[in-house]
């Protein structure tokens, strides 16, 4: 994840402002009234699946497309009608965008070149930028000559050539395979924070949010569902399709019991009750969501307390392993417990040998702390 | 100053649709609309060989408008069985050159590489030698003593010489010939695009390769048919070349009728008017064609 | 069957043209009858280049056809890039009717029209001043214009878009953007639209009688009228001319774009290679 602090909001002017931004195109509304505020030198992603709106707000950021309603402004600047051409503001595109007809020299200077900077200055920081991306010897090639990532690369200084205050990234890791994504990530946020440039990433990848972000903000049907933190979003989720879109989560429906403390939940499903550490945000009988995620949840061959375990039991619930995903340093449990509900846990692989390790068919009892839940009313 | 860009934009953007609609509105649309209301004109001994086509009562200009050239056209026998005859001509070619196209588009999309792109260009080679030429090369062939009178005469296998000139043949296979690569150039750019797999699938779950190929790659390729069909078809009604190097005297195709009217019998009106009527025989054909072959046209020689 | 019928289908093209050229060299009149003891001989093309009234048609056409295929290719790339990049406009539609219209109208409509057009510019205005090579190259350039706008559309309807909006992010305006970015990759297409061009003029024959005056004749119509009344072999010996010119052009071109994809073949694997 990255380490990097946060900014506090209530200190820093936000250096993007996006005040109430829709966009629609016809009918349909792509973007619906977004507000966000982006400090400088964060790495801001915005996450979401396809048609959620994210890729609209980045283009609308960049200038390729005009705001139906609402402002942005950078830098404290109206954008409303500043071309794309005259905005602080350089985009790495998904497909890399790289002018196949130049050499990756000529690619990167193009933007130097229509700030009118003279030829000697222009080589100069061409070969500056090729060096920090470490491709200092593929000057003379051309696109077509390059692999993959090489080319990713070369997107990357040309857009970072013109020292732009605001980089936007389209999908940066989507064409890369596993192994370089993840050592691209890593390269991203030091060339970012070497730099001092904010970015502002879009992606469908929920991995590759929480690796990259400083701040995240998940979108769904054109509108910001969540802002925070990686650890924030995934830990405290606001609402049920969050919870559920970011990583897995296990949901058990249950009615709220308790007058004055109301710290617990019964759900049929699970065949328990559930007690939480804090006061609910529910009244008596309301129905409500606990969202457990698989990694918090104990699975142990014995009751985990002396006692049989019954309804009333609290945090405990028994069921069958039913299936078992093997990943090499964890597996994922599928338990299907008496209420035939079933639930995801991911254990460690500790043991190396598999004899030691929970097995198919076997009877369990699942527990967990009474501060892993998330309790959602929505 | 974003203003002014945004108004140069506005500008420039005006300005490069507007001269090619500007040039093809006066060079273009504005011919047929002077052709339509010459059809209603009447032919007189002037040069030009019409009457005015506005008459001035009082100022006001008011289009004379006649008829007869119509009524002519309609109730004249030489007339509707010429419209007729290049119908039937023109479909029946369309025909055999689809049935001729498809096949030769089919092998050459299934053709990989080197093999694929020298096809290609041995079908387009023809296109770009001289239309009027290749066309010129049939009379040598099917002339009384063209080539391939000569040939069966010499192989015996006939007597007398086979008389192919000037016949409905000689201008099915004059039609055929020139208009071959428009047929099959959209149905090529078609089949190209076809995903192999689809058939893949269809072996897999037990068809032959003829079953798969009439219920997977037939009717995917119907696009392509209609585009080659219309891009023949239409021309082919108005066809002049070859039906006058090669076809009938007694049963004349429209626009051989057309330019006699308008070249020999200097009856500029009727020629108008038989302009018009074929415009609107093919109307139809011509919308259809703007509405799905613009695509398919796409892989061009 | 279907490479039955492609063979079929490849002789039916190709045998009018070989036996015109074989007959090019037969001594006899009549063409088509073989002279067996005075052929082959090569007298139709000394006739053919002592021929004024041909050498005069085929520079007329020459010059044409030069002028129609480039004035085609200016207003059809305005017209390809507004249909390709400009969205919904008003009179997009009539622009699109009046450019796919040309490309299957029968050429005697067309034809006609455009000579009433001349007829009645004349006289309203006082110009074209009579038929002749004017009112024959705006003839050619208004029916080449739809051949190059759908191949300049084609080519760039397949382009990246994210090229331009890259190019325009990086500071380019517009017009920079279209003349760095656009116009070198579309030019490919231009050359292939010029030459489309070139062919189409060079070759008409309908739409120039119609539009021709006394005076001036083209290639197509001193052929045609030759022709109208039987074989004629200096007809042959030119056909043959011209069918090698064009099929060394297109030979040369095809090695010429094999070279170059094998080269782009041999770099991309070179990049993927270096990058293991």
């Amino acid at each position: 994840m990255n380490q990097q602090q946060p900014i506090d909001s209530a200190t820093q002017p936000a250096y993007v402002r996006i005040d109430k931004v829709s966009k629609r195109f016809d009918d349909f509304v792509a973007v619906d009234e977004v507000s966000l505020d982006i400090h400088q030198g964060e790495i801001f992603c915005l996450l979401g699946g396809s048609g959620s709106g994210k890729t609209t707000l980045l283009r609308m950021l960049a200038g390729f497309e005009t705001p139906s309603a609402g402002r942005i402004l950078v830098d404290g600047r109206d954008m409303s009608t500043v071309p794309p051409y005259e905005r602080p503001v350089n985009m790495m595109f998904q497909s890399y965008a790289l002018f196949p007809h130049m050499s990756v020299e000529k690619n990167i200077a193009f933007g130097l070149e229509q700030e009118g900077l003279r030829r000697d200055e222009i080589r100069r920081r061409v070969g500056e930028m090729l060096d920090i991306v470490k491709m200092g010897s593929f000057g003379h090639r051309k696109p077509h000559q390059l692999s993959g990532g090489q080319r990713q690369r070369i997107a990357l200084a040309r857009s970072l050539v013109k020292r732009p205050k605001l980089l936007l990234l389209d999908e940066p890791l989507a064409a890369l395979d596993r192994k370089l994504r993840e050592h691209t990530q890593f390269e991203l946020i030091n060339i970012q924070k070497a730099l001092g440039v904010t970015f502002i990433v879009v992606t469908h990848d929920q991995e590759e949010a929480m690796t990259l972000s400083t701040r995240m903000g998940v979108m769904n049907h054109g509108r910001i569902v969540q802002v925070g933190t990686p650890s924030q979003i995934y830990e405290s989720p606001g609402t049920r399709f969050i919870a559920d879109f970011i990583g897995s989560v296990n949901l058990f429906e249950g009615q709220v019991l308790g007058e004055t403390e109301r710290q617990r939940i019964r759900s049929s499903e699970l065949g328990c009750v559930i007690r939480v550490d804090r006061q609910l945000p529910a009244v008596r009988d309301a129905t409500v969501w606990a969202a457990v995620r698989p990694e918090k949840i104990a699975m142990s061959r014995q009751p985990p307390g002396r006692d049989a375990v019954h309804p009333d039991t609290e945090n405990v619930a028994r069921g069958r392993v039913r299936a078992i995903a093997y990943m090499g340093d964890a597996s994922v449990y599928l338990v299907a417990l008496d209420s035939g509900r079933e639930v995801r846990v991911t254990l460690p692989n500790s043991a190396r040998d598999a004899e030691q390790r929970i097995g198919q068919d076997e009877v369990v009892f699942l527990s967990w702390h009474p501060s892993s839940p998330v309790v959602l009313t929505e | 100053m974003p203003q002014n860009l945004q108004s140069v934009n506005q500008r420039a953007r005006r300005l490069v649709m507007g001269v090619p609609t500007l040039w093809l509105l006066l060079l273009f649309l504005l011919p047929f609309l002077i052709v339509l209301k010459l059809s209603f004109s009447q032919e007189r001994l002037t040069i030009p060989p019409y009457a005015p086509l506005l008459e001035w009562i009082n100022g006001v200009p008011h289009p004379a408008l006649h008829f007869s050239n119509y009524a002519f056209l309609f109730t004249d026998p030489l007339y509707i069985s010429a419209y007729l005859y290049s119908l039937k001509v023109a479909a029946v070619s369309t025909l055999l050159c689809l049935l001729l196209g498809y096949p030769m588009a089919y092998v050459i999309a299934r053709a990989q590489g080197t093999w694929r792109s020298a096809l290609l260009m041995l079908i387009v080679l023809p296109f770009w030698t001289s239309f009027l030429l290749r066309v010129y090369a049939w009379i040598g062939l099917l002339k009384h003593n063209g080539v391939i009178n000569n040939i069966l005469l010499y192989l015996g296998i006939i007597h007398q010489p086979l008389t192919m000139l000037q016949t409905d043949f000689a201008v099915y296979v004059g039609i055929v010939y020139s208009y071959l690569p428009f047929m099959i150039l959209p149905l090529y750019a078609n089949l190209e695009k076809l995903d192999g797999a689809l058939l893949e699938a269809a072996a897999d779950l037990g068809a032959r390769p003829f079953t798969a190929f009439l219920r997977v790659t037939l009717p995917q390729s119907i696009p392509g048919i209609i585009a080659g069909s219309l891009l023949v078809f239409i021309p082919a009604v108005g066809e002049y070349v070859v039906p006058s190097l090669l076809g009938r005297t007694d049963q004349l195709m429209i626009g051989r009728v057309l330019s006699d009217e308008f070249f020999e019998n200097r009856d500029w009106p009727l020629a108008s008017a038989v302009a018009i009527l074929m415009l609107l025989l093919l109307v139809v054909p011509i919308m259809l064609f703007q509405r799905s072959g613009g695509r398919q046209i796409q892989s061009h020689p | 069957m279907p490479r039955t019928m492609l063979g079929v289908g490849l002789t039916f093209l190709y045998a009018p043209i070989l036996s015109m050229m074989v007959f090019s060299l037969n001594n006899s009149r009549l063409v088509t009858v073989w002279d067996a003891a005075h052929s082959p001989t090569l007298k139709w093309y000394a006739e053919l280049l002592g021929n004024d009234e041909i050498l005069d048609a085929a520079w007329l056409s020459i010059r044409i056809a030069l002028i129609a295929a480039s004035g085609a290719v200016v207003l059809g790339t305005l017209t390809g890039v507004a249909l390709a990049r400009f969205g919904p406009f008003r009179g997009r539609t009539l622009l699109v009717g009046m450019t796919t219209a040309p490309l299957v109208m029968p050429e005697v409509i067309t034809g006609l029209a455009l000579l009433l057009l001349f007829i009645t510019l004349q006289q309203a205005i006082g110009w074209p001043r009579g038929t002749g090579m004017v009112t024959i190259t705006l003839a050619h350039i208004t029916f080449c214009t739809a051949y190059v706008a759908v191949v300049v559309q084609s080519r760039l309807v397949g382009f990246d878009e994210s090229l331009e909006e890259a190019a325009l992010d990086l500071g380019a305006r517009p017009g920079t953007v279209f003349r760095r970015i656009t116009l070198p990759l579309v030019a490919p297409a231009l050359v292939s639209g010029w030459l489309l061009s070139f062919t189409l003029s060079w070759d008409d024959l309908v739409i120039t009688q119609f539009v021709a005056g006394p005076g001036s004749s083209t290639l197509p119509m001193v052929i045609f009228s030759k022709v109208r009344l039987g074989v004629s072999p200096d007809v042959n010996a030119l056909a043959t001319i011209m069918v090698l010119f064009v099929a060394t052009g297109i030979t040369l071109s095809a090695f010429w774009m094999r070279y170059q994809h094998r080269r782009r073949e041999r770099d991309m694997q070179l990049a993927a290679a270096a990058n293991q």
